[in-house]
């Protein structure tokens, strides 16, 4: 189930499941179902007898981290398990032990926000990382808007503002605050540009809403003019970008209300090297709901554009279920579906 | 794709710096590295050939070049822009 638990289910369920997910993606984004073919593929997948399923040999792809070394060093809220290791150790062994395709460091609390009055620390830790590694490293954190309302922020807060009716005070407030936060993620990445960075992730973009989602691609689009040869990666935050503004634009389309196939051609548009989609788990359907819905975004978004497209599967997207140790059925299951049937570039 | 255990890092700088899809780049670096596309995951021979060309290998080995060293040969074996292999190249000229 998408909360993990483990249940039993009959062929027909599961059938069942996949069918009524794919017509809910459809018909939301507005997009094709999976075809009948794709749908036996995906329950054959699912009733594989082995615990831990895994793609055809000659199908792997590559997977891209947002700070998965993190999780050697950090605690339980970071997915970690807390080993006393500095930053630099991490990323080593991430590379070299676990043989990940990329690597990646980012700030502990993985905002932009905060790494902007500290960027000299963090220039000085990725250029020493980057000498000690092979294997592409990345600099990730998310563009977090929310971070610039108050309390934590220097703007009044739209979410104390809209239960107001004070509609127009809160779309000025979030352009205000969209338009600093693109400031910071471009000087963040001219900084790192500076001294050799070999890629930017803006992860989980839209996060506070369009008007997140604008900063981001706002600064790629601004970076790739600055910095032409930095590669960027940018991650969506859900399978629809929510409307928290709703009235803001890019090259004149609207961004509330995209689903993954327009937001990664958006992105592509914007000059990013890389769009990562994510799709939110519903916690109280099956595992084969869950992915059979995520396929069904992810297909049509790898078709619409020419740049790769890499699927979010952590916990609690990608059709993982919620919780802090997924279960290997699930995660296998899922990502051999978006691989396979899906033509994901990459997880 | 197993990283620097076999190629995974060569097809991601592909997808980074070049925006080329799965099957593209894996193609490109094959055909850079002079095997079959299955080759790409195969141990046996990916583990051999890095040593060979100087591009890291996930076991250590002493001597043999790793970081920034063999994303230099990396850079010149896919013929792209690596921006850390760039700074360092300004560095030492």
């Amino acid at each position: 189930m998408g909360d993990g638990e483990l249940v039993s289910m009959s062929a027909e369920e599961i059938k069942e499941d996949i069918v009524a997910a794919t017509q809910e993606a459809a018909q939301r984004a507005e997009i094709p179902e999976l075809t009948a073919d794709e749908i036996e593929q995906l329950f054959d997948i699912m009733a594989e007898p082995s615990r831990a399923v895994s793609v055809a040999s000659g199908q792997e792809v590559i997977v891209t981290d947002d700070g998965c070394s993190m999780s050697f060093y950090s605690g339980q809220d970071g997915g970690g398990v807390g080993i006393p290791m500095s930053r630099l150790q991490a990323v080593l062994t991430y590379e070299r032990a676990c043989a990940a395709d990329t690597t990646s460091m980012g700030h502990s609390d993985y905002s932009f926000k905060p790494v902007k009055p500290i960027i000299n620390f963090e220039m000085n830790e990725y250029y020493t990382t980057s000498m000690m590694t092979t294997a592409p490293f990345l600099y990730g954190a998310q563009p977090n808007m929310g971070l610039y309302f108050q309390p934590d922020g220097p703007h009044p807060n739209p979410a104390d503002l809209l239960p107001r009716g004070k509609i127009k005070e809160a779309q000025e407030v979030q352009e205000a605050a969209a338009e600093q936060l693109r400031q910071d993620l471009v000087f963040v990445g001219k900084k790192l540009n500076g001294i050799g960075c070999e890629g930017l992730n803006f992860d989980t973009a839209g996060s506070a809403g369009d008007a997140d989602y604008w900063a981001a691609l706002q600064a790629v689009s601004d970076l790739r003019q600055a910095a032409p040869n930095l590669p960027i990666i940018m991650g969506g935050s859900g399978e629809f970008v929510l409307g928290m503004h709703a009235e803001v634009t890019f090259n004149d389309k609207q961004l509330a209300g995209m689903y993954p196939h327009e937001q990664a051609k958006i992105a592509e548009a914007a000059g990013a090297s890389i769009y990562g989609v994510a799709v939110g788990t519903n916690t109280n359907e099956s595992l084969a709901w869950n992915i059979a819905r995520t396929l069904t975004f992810i297909k049509e978004a790898v078709a619409a554009v020419d740049i790769p497209v890499h699927a979010n599967v952590g916990m609690g997207v990608g059709g993982v279920p919620m919780m802090e140790a997924p279960p290997i059925d699930s995660v296998t299951r899922a990502s051999k579906s978006l691989v396979q049937i899906g033509k994901a570039d990459g997880l | 794709m197993g990283g620097i255990r076999t190629s995974g890092d060569l097809v991601a700088w592909m997808q980074l710096i070049k925006k080329m899809k799965l099957a593209e780049a894996k193609k490109y670096v094959a055909r850079k590295l002079g095997i079959d596309l299955l080759d790409l995951t195969n141990e046996e021979v990916m583990r051999q050939l890095r040593q060979d060309l100087g591009i890291g290998t996930t076991t250590s080995v002493a001597g043999s070049p790793k970081g920034i060293r063999a994303k230099l040969k990396v850079a010149e074996l896919l013929d792209v822009p690596i921006n850390s292999v760039e700074l360092f190249k300004s560095q030492i000229q």
